[in-house]
């Protein structure tokens, strides 16, 4: 392990929008946190809860769901339906002792590499605050309950919402 | 599983090895379990690197392949060709995208190679679990819809329907001919615009394979490449078509004046039934219900009574039609930016400040003063005139981009004032003038020759605020010169605003009803800048001319012909393979809760009450994979995205950190 720790994000990108946001992102040589691992999926709508408790239960301390914008959706509006369990997700969540900001959905059109590159950078800096997630711990050995950090409210305030 | 996995790592060069240690990379995929081979190779997309593949496939009887390189966008079909010419189906490969969303985002070599072994893991993880999928056969309707009839639309109709294709070409005005028909003269040939572009109008309004649908507009769109099914709502003229002979006798009779806002920009006057121009194309006037006397106050029909073949039409009635095409080109155009939006400019509040739409208007023969150059009083004649460049545009606070047109339509005007004003000035305010095209530098000299006069800066103001007796009576234009490092004032009689170019207002509502997206500035967005440039992410709809970003008439024409040819090659294909990524439903499974039927945004699931559970019409499937994530049955299955092949690669992805997190534990 390194000394400085470094938080893991998996990131579910779309396949028109925001994977082709990082795409750019790339090609225009924007240097953003490393700490994102991607899975292209072909709409934002794909992302069931599974996937993301998956990820988080196999290790990543946070879970980013980047889609098309409202309406700009390449299949109509499979972003609002995602939106929509990422809501309900999150409240899930947070009764699990997770804390809220550990899953978070943006909206990256292809244009706006700058758009998501920003957000992984975020994200990764709020999680760096926040440290591992250890779902081990946390979910199962804790059994919901927030760790006592949080209780004692250690840990800085909640960044305000990305959506 | 037995699977035998082979793997392969790009450098591309410099580009991913730069940063990520791709010898390492490949050692130590060599030694995970399921792998046979992995090998790293200098440009693995080149034909050598795919014979690297294909070979190994034969020699090792690779099962999966991963090549570990740059975006599935850029060469996924590239390697899955390499796998079915050596008899692997062409799905059970998979693409882990270590350069743009790796090597070209950081230069931490340690976590890049890190990120670039959980890529290649979570390829790895997911291959084991791609099942081999057939593409599915997709027949090309012959039938093409243009929407816009403006030199784009006409140009790609005409070549479409001169190759022996049918066209339906949509157009929302009562003619078609967009802006350049409002145009007096083209730079930098100065070849007049109504000349050049008649004749393809006519031919349009000729041609056998045109449908010509003018006054009309697109409702709905349904369908994908080689079968759209698109609704048009031809808006009633109120007017006969079948009998009218455009002898322009009800407009002639017609006692009812308006102001001509869009093809005279407000300049002159039209009638309440009329034709846009003469030259129009369909030569049937409309009625414009919002100024008729008849439909305004219920009485008049003036037109109606001295139409000779009786054509008028008070009755008449939306026609919608239903339309069946394989290939869309959309060519909707461009506004003009309004200047009321800089008001220290004074366009609207100064009467001698004009647009360059209106200059155009005026400066044309069969303009509304019949190509005399005026001030608004329509008796004098203005004896300096300065031009601003860059109006909206290259201005944060408006539009970023450079409208690409205005600096060479701007030399033409100061020609034009020129040649019909010899004893005038002619001042030119510009930022830098952006001459490069064909012939565009030697129009910017021989401008410049004529005695134009060029003030770099922008303008700061125009003002009718005399602070000298040389300004009194005049407008003063104030400019900072930065080639003279001062302060200016100069005093002229006429000011005209050079506009740029900004997608049309609704081009954001045009996109969503095709599945489009735009770029930040509502310009519609193409597949590839460079290499894509007229296709765009939807498959069987394309962009041309201006809908695209500011552009003038030649890169207009070249993008219309370059949309048609390839219009034209999907054509010629008759069949195309899609990709199979489709939804399918396990009947056994599936509780019948019809969450699914809602949720799809094609409706292609139905229920199928016979067996009590939903169906995936596949035809109609777009695979985005919503409903597959929303069963509660978890009944159904997304091709290529399953639920197995999802969470597969989430482990891979987190080995490194799962091994971690376990010790921790």
């Amino acid at each position: 392990m390194s000394d400085t720790y470094e938080p893991v994000i998996i990131g579910f990108l779309c396949n028109w929008c925001s994977y082709r946001a990082a795409d750019l992102a790339g090609t225009a040589r924007l240097h953003y946190s490393p700490n994102m691992r991607p899975i292209r999926v072909m709409c934002s709508g794909r992302v069931e809860p599974d996937l993301v408790l998956k990820a988080l239960r196999e290790g990543a301390d946070g879970v980013l769901i980047a889609g098309c914008h409202p309406g700009e959706c390449h299949y109509i509006e499979g972003n609002l339906k995602t939106l929509r369990r990422y809501e309900l997700l999150k409240r899930m969540l947070s009764q699990f002792g997770v804390e809220e900001e550990r899953l978070q959905i943006i909206w990256a059109s292809a244009s706006e590499g700058s758009a998501l590159a920003e957000a992984v950078d975020r994200m990764t800096e709020r999680l760096r605050v926040l440290g591992p997630l250890r779902w081990h711990e946390t979910v199962i050995q804790g059994n919901g309950h927030l760790s006592a950090e949080v209780e004692m409210g250690i840990t800085a305030d909640p960044v305000t919402e990305e959506v | 599983m037995s699977e035998k996995v082979g793997v392969y790592i790009c450098h591309c060069g410099t580009n991913i090895a730069g940063t990520v240690d791709v010898e390492a990379v490949a050692q130590w995929a060599s030694e995970q379990p399921r792998v046979a081979i992995a090998r790293d190779y200098k440009f693995m997309c080149s034909s050598l690197g795919q014979d690297l593949i294909e070979a190994d496939i034969k020699e090792f009887g690779l099962t999966r392949v991963v090549v570990a390189a740059c975006s599935p966008n850029m060469h996924e079909k590239t390697f899955r060709g390499a796998c079915e010419r050596a008899g692997l189906n062409p799905f059970l490969f998979e693409m882990a995208n270590i350069r743009e969303l790796n090597s070209w985002t950081t230069n931490n070599r340690r976590i890049a190679t890190q990120k670039a072994k959980a890529q290649i893991m979570g390829a790895i993880e997911r291959v084991i679990y791609h099942q081999p999928l057939e593409p599915i056969p997709v027949t090309i309707n012959p039938n093409t819809l243009v929407l816009g009839g403006g030199i784009a639309g006409i140009t790609a109709a005409l070549e479409l329907a001169n190759g022996g294709h049918h066209v339906y070409l949509v157009e929302r005005e009562s003619s078609i001919g967009g802006h350049m028909a409002q145009w007096d003269k083209t730079f930098p040939t100065l070849d007049c615009a109504a000349c050049i572009l008649t004749p393809r109008m006519v031919e349009v309004g000729q041609h056998p394979n045109i449908t010509l649908l003018t006054y009309s507009e697109v409702e709905s769109v349904e369908g994908f490449l080689g079968n759209f099914k698109i609704t048009v709502r031809k808006k009633a003229r109120f007017v006969k078509e079948e009998l009218c002979t455009g002898c322009a006798i009800c407009e002639e009779k017609c006692p009812k004046k308006v102001l001509d806002e869009v093809f005279e920009a407000g300049l002159s006057n039209r009638k309440a039934i009329y034709l846009p121009f003469p030259q129009a194309v369909p030569k049937y006037p409309v009625i414009d219900v919002e100024n008729c006397t008849y439909f305004v106050r219920g009485k008049c029909k003036a037109c109606q009574i001295m139409c000779p073949p009786g054509a008028i039409d008070f009755e008449q009635r939306d026609e919608i039609l239903q339309i069946e095409v394989g290939n869309v080109i959309l060519t909707t155009g461009y506004k003009t930016f309004d200047p009321n939006r800089i008001p220290q400019y004074g366009y609207g509040r100064l009467a001698n400040v004009f647009t360059s739409v209106e200059f155009e208007r005026m400066v044309n023969a069969s303009g509304p003063t019949a190509g005399k150059i005026l001030l608004r009083d329509r008796t004098h004649e203005p004896k300096s005139v300065a031009i601003i460049h860059c109006v909206g545009s290259r201005d944060e606070n408006f539009n970023e981009y450079c409208s690409r047109v205005c600096c060479m339509y701007s030399l033409k005007f100061a020609h034009l004032v020129r040649e019909r004003l010899p004893e005038s000035e002619v001042y030119n305010f510009y930022i830098d003038v952006r001459a490069a095209g064909k012939r565009y530098e030697e129009f910017y000299h021989r401008v410049m020759k004529e005695g134009a006069n060029f003030i770099r800066g922008r303008v700061a103001e125009v003002t009718d605020v005399a602070r000298t007796l040389d300004e009194e009576g005049k407008l003063v234009v104030q400019v900072f010169d930065t080639l003279f490092g001062a302060q200016r004032r100069i005093p002229v009689d006429m000011v005209i605003l050079s506009v740029g170019m900004e997608p049309r207002h609704d081009a954001r509502e045009v996109g969503q009803l095709f599945g489009l997206g735009c770029d930040s500035s509502n310009f519609f967005i193409e597949r590839h800048p460079k290499m894509d440039p007229v296709l765009t992410m939807v498959e069987g709809i394309f962009i041309a001319g201006a809908c695209q970003g500011p552009m003038a008439i030649p890169e207009t024409v070249a993008q219309a012909a370059a949309a048609a040819a390839r219009v034209i090659s999907f054509i010629g294909q008759g069949t195309i393979m899609m990709e199979p990524i489709k939804a399918s439903i396990n009947a056994e499974q599936c509780s019948g809760c019809r969450i699914c039927n809602n949720l799809c945004p094609y409706k292609a699931i139905i229920y199928n009450e016979d067996q009590k559970a939903s169906e995936v019409i596949t035809a109609l499937c777009q695979g985005c994979g919503t409903c597959v994530a929303a069963c509660p049955s978890a009944a159904i299955s997304g091709a290529h995205f399953t639920r197995q092949q999802l969470m597969s690669q989430i482990e891979g992805l987190l080995w490194d950190v799962r091994e971690a997190e376990l010790e921790h534990v």
